[in-house]
């Protein structure tokens, strides 16, 4: 019993990283067609902008709910005004930019944080759960991830910016036949998206550490989750984490985290050969 | 901007014509006259914290050398390729210091992966090759010297300390690769011969990030202590999780790799106090000549170097090792260098003195058995004098069978 119930908790715990790795790149690549290849490295700046106030002294929650996704936020509205802006539409252009930009963003971290900065410490105790122990911070995860997903969606379905921001997505010749700044709109959405990367990477510093190459540990995952979700943003980024996080969990715990590794993937290619457009793919197009 | 296209087009051409003018600069070294030694790290990628350090430890022993008016009354010179975390990076610049560049010996490669990517390259190309990294031992290849610790001088000396004091069920945590593959198998036959057991073992690709059903694991097994194996900055993620989950004050954590990497001035001391581990050489390590060699290291890369470790220092012993030899052939050429280095050959390094076994091509040196403090400083509890290497039943014998190419395993003993 206690064991269904340390897997129970593991597999909602692994559903809610995939999605809450996945939500600012299902932002900005699901709505935007922006392919974010520094997607990645905006989790790790949110990590850094955990880890460096809480050095400095300022309290975590502060940081890791304030100041990262704000510094990533604005750090991703500057982003698409320099670099993203002029690429609209240009895919092949928009990944090599943001390749770059990956790349840049790792050397720079290299250079000027180097790999020896220290982290902050996992808050929160541990609950006993018969033989076994679940750090209090898992649950935290899920919870702050089932949050954060309502609150985007109440955000965009259910704010003024929200609609107008889908609307644009879907047409935005007709958006701007309205009167509807729409370069604004683009800004402010992709600084959104960067905003919640930010969050996401923030709220894993404190367990997974931050290192300037840690984006590479994400990126990958973050795309076949939001891809495999396909058209219908949130519904297919939390349908694919759902997914995929629940087998390959159950399949780690059946037998090795390599095998959990490869049903994750084999999944998703059976999935895609099944559904080439995603889990939502035949749904309407536009919705969340 | 009537053009945008033709304008792009343009500079898209004129960047692909500067990149192919800086190929050429490769070459350059060739007519300098001065002694190349050549090295393939990883300075970009997942690997990238391991091999940043090993670089300025062979760019500081270089200098050093060159201070003191270089080899043979030559300047030394180093060509460095990054392989970027890339195995097949190291395939093609292998080929590429042994044919094209010409070196004079080459100190290369991190992983045990990359290593038997290049090994067999240069034993081909009659290429001398310095492997300056802690690894699963066993290499038995009179072309190739390893400077790093072996398990026989490592894991023997790290598994006594945890059984006497924790007890003798073992969890093994590896990365899942040759080097984690086969340290599992070295701790399981040393456990067995200490009379403890692995209880359990676990597998992890490198970019495994999640222990949770890991960590559920080992509760559910309860072993008496762990012995993990990780490696890159993913499997760095399991020591806050394992704190997070309450683990750390309940089962300690012996480590083949911790520290190497800075962990331990990187990560909270909450995470990281009480894990044990065994190096050839620690920051920490109280002597004048590792004083001296602290205050040459920081003096060049400044004082926020953040932590050396064992990785890093093999490189700069592992060049120093080659330089004596040279100086004692007297000559560069790899089989008077070979026969100088088999010669009971032996250099005083900020670990201490390192003696080279003509026998199996490694290195008998001090091992220090450690423990991360709150202070995130790594506290020695003990000093190994000149251990030897791994070579269980001397199986590798590179003096009465020169002609030996082969990694023994302990399975196969």
């Amino acid at each position: 019993m206690d064991f269904a119930t340390v897997v129970f908790i593991q597999v909602m715990y692994a559903v809610a990283t995939l999605a809450l790795i996945s939500v600012g790149l299902a932002i900005i690549f699901g709505m935007m067609r922006v392919i974010n290849f520094a997607h990645g490295e905006f989790l790790m700046l949110g990590g850094y902008a955990v880890v460096l106030p809480v050095q400095a002294g300022v309290n975590l929650w502060v940081a890791m709910l304030i100041i990262a996704p704000i510094t990533v936020g604005l750090f991703g509205v500057i982003i698409e005004r320099l670099i993203i802006r002029p690429l609209y539409g240009r895919i092949v252009e928009t990944v090599l930019a943001t390749w770059g930009l990956s790349l840049l963003m790792i050397g720079l971290a290299s250079a000027w944080i180097g790999f020896y900065q220290a982290g902050a410490a996992p808050p929160f105790g541990s609950v006993q759960i018969g033989s076994y122990r679940e750090g209090l911070y898992t649950f935290f995860v899920i919870g702050v991830t089932a949050l954060i997903l309502a609150g985007v969606y109440g955000f965009l379905r259910h704010t003024r910016f929200g609609l107008i921001a889908l609307g644009t997505m879907q047409n935005p010749a007709m958006a701007a036949a309205l009167g509807v700044n729409v370069s604004r709109v683009y800004a402010v959405t992709f600084g959104l998206g960067a905003a919640l990367s930010g969050l996401a990477g923030a709220i894993l510093a404190p367990i997974s550490g931050v290192l300037p190459v840690i984006g590479i540990t994400y990126i990958a995952k973050a795309f076949i989750t939001v891809i495999s979700g396909g058209a219908t943003v949130l519904a297919g980024t939390i349908a694919a984490s759902a997914l995929f996080g629940t087998v390959s969990q159950l399949v780690t715990y059946l037998s090795t985290v390599i095998i959990g590794e490869v049903a994750l993937l084999a999944v998703a290619i059976v999935l895609l050969r099944l559904l080439p457009e995603g889990i939502t793919g035949r749904f309407s197009r536009g919705g969340l | 901007m009537s053009h945008p296209i033709a304008r792009r087009a343009f500079l898209n051409a004129s960047l692909a014509g500067a990149a192919a003018a800086v190929v050429p600069r490769l070459s350059w070294a060739q007519a300098s006259g001065k002694i190349r030694i050549g090295t393939i790290l990883d300075l970009s990628g997942p690997l990238q914290p391991f091999g940043t350090q090993k670089k300025r430890c062979l760019d500081l022993a270089i200098d050093e050398l060159n201070a003191k008016g270089g080899l043979l009354g030559q300047q030394l010179e180093l060509i460095s390729y990054d392989s970027q975390s890339n195995n097949q990076l190291f395939a093609q610049f292998a080929t590429q210091l042994a044919l094209k560049d010409k070196v004079s010996v080459v100190h290369a490669g991190l992983q045990s992966s990359s290593r038997e990517v290049i090994r067999p390259i240069f034993r081909r190309a009659n290429m001398l090759y310095f492997y300056n990294t802690p690894y699963e031992g066993g290499v038995c290849d009179r072309n190739t010297f390893n400077t790093g610790t072996t398990p026989g001088q490592l894991l023997a000396n790290l598994l006594p300390h945890m059984i006497k004091n924790h007890g003798k069920n073992i969890y093994v945590l590896a990365a899942d690769y040759n080097f984690g593959q086969l340290s599992e198998k070295w701790t399981r036959k040393l456990a067995s011969d200490l009379g403890a057991k692995v209880i359990a073992s676990e597998f992890f690709p490198l970019d495994v990030a999640q222990f949770g059903p890991t960590i559920n694991k080992i509760q559910a097994a309860k072993p008496d202590f762990i012995v993990n194996t990780f490696v890159g900055p993913a499997h760095a993620s399991f020591y806050g999780q394992w704190t997070a989950a309450g683990m750390k004050k309940q089962i300690p954590i012996a480590s083949q790799t911790f520290g190497e990497a800075g962990e331990v001035v990187r990560m909270p001391p909450e995470v990281s106090d009480g894990i044990v581990v065994c190096y050839n050489y620690l920051d920490e390590i109280d002597s004048p000549a590792n004083a001296a060699f602290l205050q040459r290291f920081q003096a060049k890369f400044g004082n926020d170097y953040g932590y050396i470790g064992d990785l890093a220092v093999a490189e700069y012993q592992g060049i120093m090792l080659w330089a004596e030899a040279v100086k004692k052939a007297g000559k560069l050429n790899r089989e008077d260098v070979i026969k100088a280095m088999g010669s009971g050959l032996a250099i005083s390094g900020p670990s201490g003195r390192v003696v080279v076994d003509p026998i199996t091509h490694h290195c008998v040196f001090d091992m220090y058995l450690a423990v991360a403090g709150t202070d995130k400083r790594f506290k020695i509890l003990q000093k190994f004098d000149q251990v030897k290497p791994t070579n269980p039943n001397n199986v590798c014998n590179l003096v009465k069978n020169p002609n030996t190419n082969q990694q023994f395993e302990p399975t196969k003993l």
